[in-house]
């Protein structure tokens, strides 16, 4: 085994190199109910409590499909630009591994329901067009932990631990051809690939695809070739890549990774390589030079899928607009420039803005709150945007608040700061931390006369006609307000009190 | 002479996880013979102009609707197993140690 941690940096393993990528995404179905039996998908429940017979393979037990897990994976499909099979199987692969309980797990092998689509990502201001060899459905599997070793890995395990729970929720596995061509741009190109994916799923609801959780996980296929040869190399598959970003790092640390070794004279070994999220390194895992072999046969528990053409037709013709139509559309109504939507894109704020803008706010505002303050806070506490603590629906009743006086932008970002840390809705954080302008007429007089009295020579500036010197009266009272007066009265009334006029 | 020995169904009596008695194993022998048989003979007349089938009734599209139903308790799902830990079933070490 190479055991070579050496890299080569990305610029001169590009200059040498030329890489070829391929990404296998699996995304859970949102479906209420399991594959092949009534069990709930719900996440987080207690291990063991959404099991039944059929999931746990208690003897006598019988599968039956979901319709809505193969309606969502032809829609998936056709959003995919695919051709549906008109008759297809389910197949058993065959392994001994215990987080399948059956021995088995019911997927697709030769006759996928979904073949040959496209995706179109743009990156750096190009389309790039991602071929999609297949997309299929099958199960997923029960979750180990292992215990006893010293890593939490399955080496040196003395023994696991499995929950079913997980086991036999709809799973649909897409699968890219290999794709050449990215030069340089092949981690962006595999991170714009699966943003765009995941947009998809989306916009079609058939997936919550949190990648936290594991509702879409990916595996990420790198080989290279000395540049000027046409044959692919021998490449590897980094598992358990749970982030956008993490994709990006996988594909950027493979390439120089592979390319350290392929430069020393060695050779890259067909294996299971595992991401790690914290140091984004890859470390080794299962050698693939000797294919496993699954004993794929069609599953005789389960009757063949061939949907009619008219429904697939009916699905076709209900599908949403695509997410590149209506990010263009979008684009135009809210009159933001290309710099400004790949910047939403890459801070994944676009659906963010998107629903606060439905909220009733104006899109520029929308925009500048999510990437402002609440991207800086994001990034601060390490969430990502669409974790934050706050609903759209929030964010529109602050700048509402704005909109109509009662607060300014300084009191609005205090406001967020506040429903960020649980202290309730907006209206609840302006009552708990008394964050309303002071429109109280006699109130602001009585700052702006203690103002006026401790900058007398700013006053008298004023007085003798230089205007902007009110500016520093008007920051005065701001501070002694401690932001709560309305900035724009107090002037009006500074310069009144002070006889001049504009 | 039988296409499977008595030594054979043991064995696999053993992979499957299933306890014989001795006179198991002999009736078993003798059923599985006929079934090898009968597998033989459709093999005979399998040519390669016949597709294989995987199905013996002519249906499809047998779906059932996405509705959850009620699920086992952890403890009737965990009732038969051979060992149990934090609700969970626990299993033997799954890989040796790696290099
Ligand atoms: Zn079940």
């Amino acid at each position: 085994m190479t055991t070579t941690n050496t890299v080569m940096p990305y610029d001169e393993a590009l200059a040498r190199f030329e890489p070829v990528i391929g990404l296998e995404t699996h995304v859970e179905l949102g479906t209420a109910s399991k594959m092949f039996c009534g069990c709930p998908t719900s996440f987080g429940a207690p291990p063991n409590t959404h099991v039944c017979p059929v999931c746990l393979a208690l003897p006598g037990a019988l599968p039956v499909a979901n319709d809505k897990a193969i309606e969502s994976t032809i829609r998936i499909g056709l959003a995919l630009n695919c051709t549906i099979a008109e008759w297809c199987r389910f197949a058993r692969k065959n392994y001994f591994y215990p987080d399948m309980p059956k021995n088995y797990q019911i997927s697709q092998y030769d006759e996928p329901l979904c073949t040959n689509g496209y995706l179109d990502v743009e990156v750096d201001g190009r389309t790039v067009r991602i071929e999609i060899e297949r997309v299929h459905l099958e199960e997923d599997t029960g979750k180990s932990t292992h215990m006893g070793g010293a890593t939490g890995r399955i080496q040196g395990a003395d023994y696991s631990i499995v929950d079913y729970n997980r086991a036999g929720i709809p799973l649909v596995e897409i699968v890219t051809k290999p794709v050449e061509g990215t030069d340089r741009l092949a981690p962006e190109v595999a991170k714009a690939y699966v943003t765009e994916l995941r947009e998809l799923m989306r916009s079609l609801g058939v997936s919550d695809v949190r990648m936290e959780e594991g509702s879409l996980r990916c595996d990420v296929n790198v080989s290279l070739m000395p540049r000027g040869t046409t044959a692919w190399g021998t490449r590897t598959e980094t598992k358990n890549v749970n982030s956008l970003r993490s994709v990006e790092r996988a594909v950027h640390g493979e390439i120089e990774r592979q390319a350290a070794i392929l430069a020393e004279g060695g050779r890259i070994i067909q294996e299971t390589r595992h991401f790690h999220e914290d140091t984004g390194a890859t470390t080794p895992g299962r050698s693939k030079e000797e294919a496993q072999d699954y004993r794929y046969f069609p599953e005789p528990d389960l009757l063949p899928i061939a949907p009619t053409p008219e429904w697939v037709e009916e699905l076709r013709s209900e599908l949403p607009e695509p997410p590149t139509v209506r990010r263009r559309r979008l684009q135009a109504e809210w009159g933001v420039s290309d710099l400004d939507m790949a910047a939403m894109h890459n801070a994944d704020a676009f659906t963010l803005v998107e629903a606060t803008v439905t909220a009733g706010v104006p899109a520029a505002d929308a925009r500048k709150w999510w990437m402002g303050e609440l991207a800086r806070r994001a990034n601060e506490s390490g969430t990502a945007l669409a974790d934050l603590p706050i609903t759209p629906e929030q964010i529109a009743r602050v700048v509402a608040l704005v909109a109509s006086g009662a607060l300014n932008d300084k009191l609005a970002r205090q406001v967020l700061e506040g429903v960020l840390a649980g202290e309730g809705s907006p209206d609840e954080v302006v009552e708990a931390r008394g964050l309303r302008i002071v429109s109280d007429e006699g109130e602001l007089s009585s700052i702006i006369d203690q103002v006026l009295t401790a900058n007398a020579d700013a006053a008298d500036k004023v007085r003798s006609g230089k205007i902007a010197a009110v500016g520093a009266l008007v920051g005065g009272v701001m501070k002694a307000s401690r932001g709560k007066a309305d900035a724009g009265r107090a002037r009006e009334l500074i310069l009144e009190r002070l006889g001049v006029s504009e | 002479m039988s296409a499977i020995t008595r030594d054979e169904v043991a064995h696999l009596a053993r992979l499957s996880r299933l306890a014989l008695a001795d006179t198991e194993l002999d009736h078993y022998a003798a059923q599985l013979d006929v079934i090898i048989g009968a597998v033989a003979r459709v093999a005979e007349v399998a040519t390669d102009d016949i597709p294989p089938s995987s199905h013996a009734l002519p249906l499809t599209n047998v779906y059932r609707p996405d509705e959850v139903r009620r699920c086992l308790t952890p403890e009737q799902a965990l009732a038969a197993a051979p060992a149990v830990q934090d609700s969970r079933f626990r299993v033997p070490r799954i890989l040796g140690e790696e290099a």
